[in-house]
């Protein structure tokens, strides 16, 4: 029987004459092999050094195996092992977590005889069989946290895993281009997931449609005016609610089939890239500073960017040339972002996807994604602190041949349909 | 097979009086060691042709650097880093270089600064492992590692906060009379188990003040030391060991255990005739577990060995005379070498708090560096008292250096 936690305390309104914390992240300094880790966890993935000789997983992360020398690779990982250690530290010369005390950490043994110091959920007791999930902390670094029952309806009132995670619960939102399935269906699963308030970006309000009536149909949503393409509107939405949003998602979209000699090539491309690169960047110029500032605003911190981007940002997909290009050049200043955010407790999420269901897919094959799947699978990337998610069968395919070989992959596409 | 040490021997054990801050640099700290064992034992920096050098804020300095920066010119040098295990490795490397030939004076030298944030500094990039799997859960650093190791510990074996609390507090009273301890203020067992909680279950008086100091000896053959006057002390047999136990999942002995046997045996002597015992004590658990790995009671039963013992300088099990790190302060790598520099004293008679009376032998024992989450390197020497020369005075202790501290 886990024990059962009190709730999260709900954030109250920020005293205004406070000052706002600066940011504070835990250590940062990995080695290279360390680094690893963090980049496995970013993608939301467990895997460990294994010795391709004997099989057993090592940490820490290692050149050798330490039993027989043989060398190593990272692979999947069986995240069950023992607490068969603990402490709660009272102190801690590190800023950050001095200002978090007290902490509990704890040994777990995994697979009986690899010792990993780990994060402790509160519901951990000595001797329990626990479950080790990879979240990335503050500093984007990724850090090994114990679970006794990952199905406790107290999970998430964990202050511990809650400093690991994005999650939407208690948070203000802002979708930035609210008027699509995919944009009505964020609204939805961040509300289900406890959005405190969400802020449903609106072009041109007076049209009125099914997606502004669901919206508005929701009471955690206010519809607020943004137009993505128009500076003046995004300095003005801003200038208005910049210090309430704690979670950004852009999620602009404008599907369009075609490459580059169609013949409506470069005046499609314009509106897509002033929608969805220029207005990346119109939000980064405006909302970016704001969110960095209030990284560590105590409970009403600013927590994490959302991307919604296509997976062919990756590698171009000749079929929808234009807009593998857009996206390709979001997710390069989506890296930008991520960098200039660093230090700042901002985590800038990807999430990536392959065709979705709607009307300019129709030619598409399936699998598709709906907008609900992806609007779940955002939310639980929020939740596991990931930086990239791939959402569908399409996105993870495509994700898992890029890594595999990016100029294979690129043949492929260049090849698919002839 | 290793051989025995025959006539070699420790001699000019020298403290530089440690201070809680310092705004030196580490090369301040071991120059004034090495200036106040070298006047003492009226040498000329020329006279010594061998050199070990122990220094976390070297860095990025090593022995090498040390020795341009203090003019040394040297047939033999030894970089090592090996924390609460260096003062005894020290000991052993320069006994088998003067065996061999490859020196005859050997300068043992450690010592560190500390500088406000040294600490913090040394701790945040301590290894590879630290950065990558230790220090981002808390950065609790060594009070955080020890706690889960003794936190498995007391559950293992039973053990009670108490007996920390008794070592901690023998230790203290020792230090009442030790002239360079920091902490002078007598410290019971209820104080002890009152103390605030650093990390669960190490309370405040379990852990170690850092601070600057350095500690040093000379390692020669008998004959030199007895024509310089010296008193000395002869190690009768050393052991080492490197990441002893890596399957234990949690740290539960050390590698003591692994060598133990061959230490008795080769000293011809068992734990039953020490007259005093130095453990490297940067937490009392470790120190316990010193205490039992080397034989001196069963793994496991701390509880009644303690309780049965007086542990301070005129009791039944003397332990720690100097008052240790607990009570003295952890001058960073000095540590290690605090617990040998203390026994020299104390078996050449010029112990300079109480001395343990007519100590013959003894036991010193090292344990350093928690690359991840234990400490790698064990060792321990068993040293006696050797044929004294008839003209053989107290040790010069650390005048000079202390008026310039």
């Amino acid at each position: 029987m886990t024990t059962s936690l009190p709730p999260l305390p709900e954030p109250v309104r920020k005293d205004p004459q406070k000052k706002t914390p600066s940011a504070l992240i835990p250590p940062s300094a990995r080695s290279r092999l360390g680094m690893r880790l963090s980049a496995e966890a970013a993608r939301g993935r467990f895997r460990l050094p294994h010795c391709n000789a004997c099989n057993q997983p090592v940490w820490p992360p290692r050149e050798a195996c330490p039993a027989c020398l043989s060398s190593l690779q990272w692979r999947d990982a069986d995240a069950t092992g023992t607490l068969i250690a603990e402490t709660t530290l009272e102190t801690s010369p590190e800023l950050y977590f001095r200002e978090r005390t007290p902490w509990r950490v704890g040994t777990v043994d995994l697979a009986g005889g690899v010792p990993v110091m780990a994060h402790l959920h509160a519901q951990c007791r000595i001797g329990d069989t626990v479950t080790l999930r990879l979240f990335l902390d503050k500093a984007d670094r990724a850090v090994f946290m114990a679970f006794s029952d990952l199905d406790s309806p107290d999970l998430r009132e964990d202050i511990q895993l809650r400093e690991l995670t994005n999650d939407p619960r208690h948070r203000r939102v802002l979708i930035t281009d609210a008027r699509t399935p995919a944009g009505v269906a964020l609204a939805r699963a961040m509300t289900k997931a406890g959005a405190k308030r969400i802020f449903a970006g609106i072009g041109d309000a007076w049209k009125r449609d099914a997606a502004i009536e669901a919206l508005e149909g929701m009471e955690t949503v206010s519809t607020v005016p943004l137009d993505l393409t128009d500076t003046r509107s995004v300095e003005e939405l801003c200038g208005e609610i910049g210090g309430k949003v704690d979670i950004l998602v852009h999620n602009a979209e404008q599907v369009r089939p075609g490459g580059v000699m169609a013949g409506r090539g470069i005046a499609d491309a314009k509106q897509l890239h002033e929608k969805l690169v220029f207005g990346f960047m119109r939000l980064a110029e405006s909302f970016g500073p704001v969110m960095r500032s209030r990284g560590a605003d105590g409970v009403n911190a600013a927590t994490a960017w959302v991307n919604l981007l296509s997976v062919y940002a990756h590698a171009n997909w000749p079929a929808y040339g234009q807009h593998s290009a857009a996206h390709a050049a979001t997710l390069s200043l989506a890296q930008c972002l991520r960098g200039e955010m660093q230090g700042s407790g901002v985590r800038v999420m990807n999430a990536f996807a392959g065709p979705l269901e709607q009307d300019w897919h129709d030619q598409v094959l399936p699998p598709k994604v709906t907008a609900d799947r992806l609007a779940r699978e955002i939310v639980g990337a929020l939740q596991g602190g990931q930086q990239d998610v791939y959402i569908g069968d399409v996105a993870r395919d495509v994700a898992e041949r890029f890594e595999d070989d990016a100029k294979l992959l690129e043949m492929e596409l260049a090849g698919d349909g002839q | 097979m290793s051989t025995g040490f025959e006539d070699i021997v420790i001699t000019a054990p020298t403290s530089v009086a440690y201070t809680r801050f310092s705004n030196e640099s580490a090369h301040w700290w071991l120059l004034a060691a090495l200036r106040d064992m070298l006047a003492g034992a009226g040498l000329r920096p020329a006279d010594i042709d061998g050199l070990t050098v122990s220094s976390f804020t070297l860095h990025p300095d090593s022995a090498v650097g040390f020795t341009q920066h203090a003019g040394l010119s040297l047939g033999w040098l030894e970089h090592l880093p090996m924390g609460g295990a260096s003062g005894v490795i020290a000991l052993r490397r320069a006994a088998r270089a003067i065996q061999c030939g490859d020196a005859s004076i050997v300068a043992c030298l450690s010592g560190d600064t500390n500088q406000l944030d040294s600490f913090r500094q040394t701790l945040s990039r301590f290894s590879h492992f630290s950065n990558d799997a230790a220090w981002p859960y808390g950065s609790g650093g060594a009070n955080g590692y020890f706690a889960l190791i003794a936190d498995h510990y007391m559950r293992r074996f039973g053990i009670a906060r108490e007996t920390f609390g008794q070592i901690a507090a023998a230790q203290r009273s020792n230090a009442l009379s030790y002239p360079h301890a920091l902490m002078k203020t007598p410290l019971s067992v209820e104080q002890y188990l009152d103390a605030r909680m650093i990390a669960s279950p190490l309370g405040l008086f379990d852990c170690v003040m850092p601070c600057a100091g350095a500690e040093s000896f000379m390692v020669m053959r008998a004959d030199m030391a007895h024509r310089l006057g010296l008193p000395a002390v002869r190690p009768l047999a050393i052991i080492e060991r490197h990441n002893g136990f890596a399957e234990d999942p949690v740290q539960f002995r050390g590698g003591w255990t692994y060598d133990r046997d061959q230490l008795w045996q080769r000293a011809g002597c068992a734990p039953a005739d020490m007259d005093f015992v130095q453990t490297y004590d940067d937490y009392p658990v470790i120190s316990l577990m010193q205490l039992e790995d080397l034989g001196f009671f069963e793994k496991g039963a701390g509880d009644a060995f303690i309780a049965g013992h007086d542990l301070t300088c005129g009791g039944s099990f003397p332990h720690n005379t100097s008052g240790g790190q607990l009570s003295v302060g952890q001058a960073g790598a000095a540590g290690g070498f605090l617990g040998i520099v203390e026994a020299v004293r104390q078996l050449t008679g010029s112990a300079i708090g109480a001395a343990v009376p007519n100590a013959r032998r003894a036991l010193v024992s090292g344990f350093g560096m928690v690359n991840y989450d234990r400490g790698v390197c064990s060792a321990a020497a068993v040293l006696e008292r050797a044929n004294q020369p008839a003209t053989a005075a107290r040790h010069p202790t650390t005048t000079e250096s202390e008026a310039a501290a």
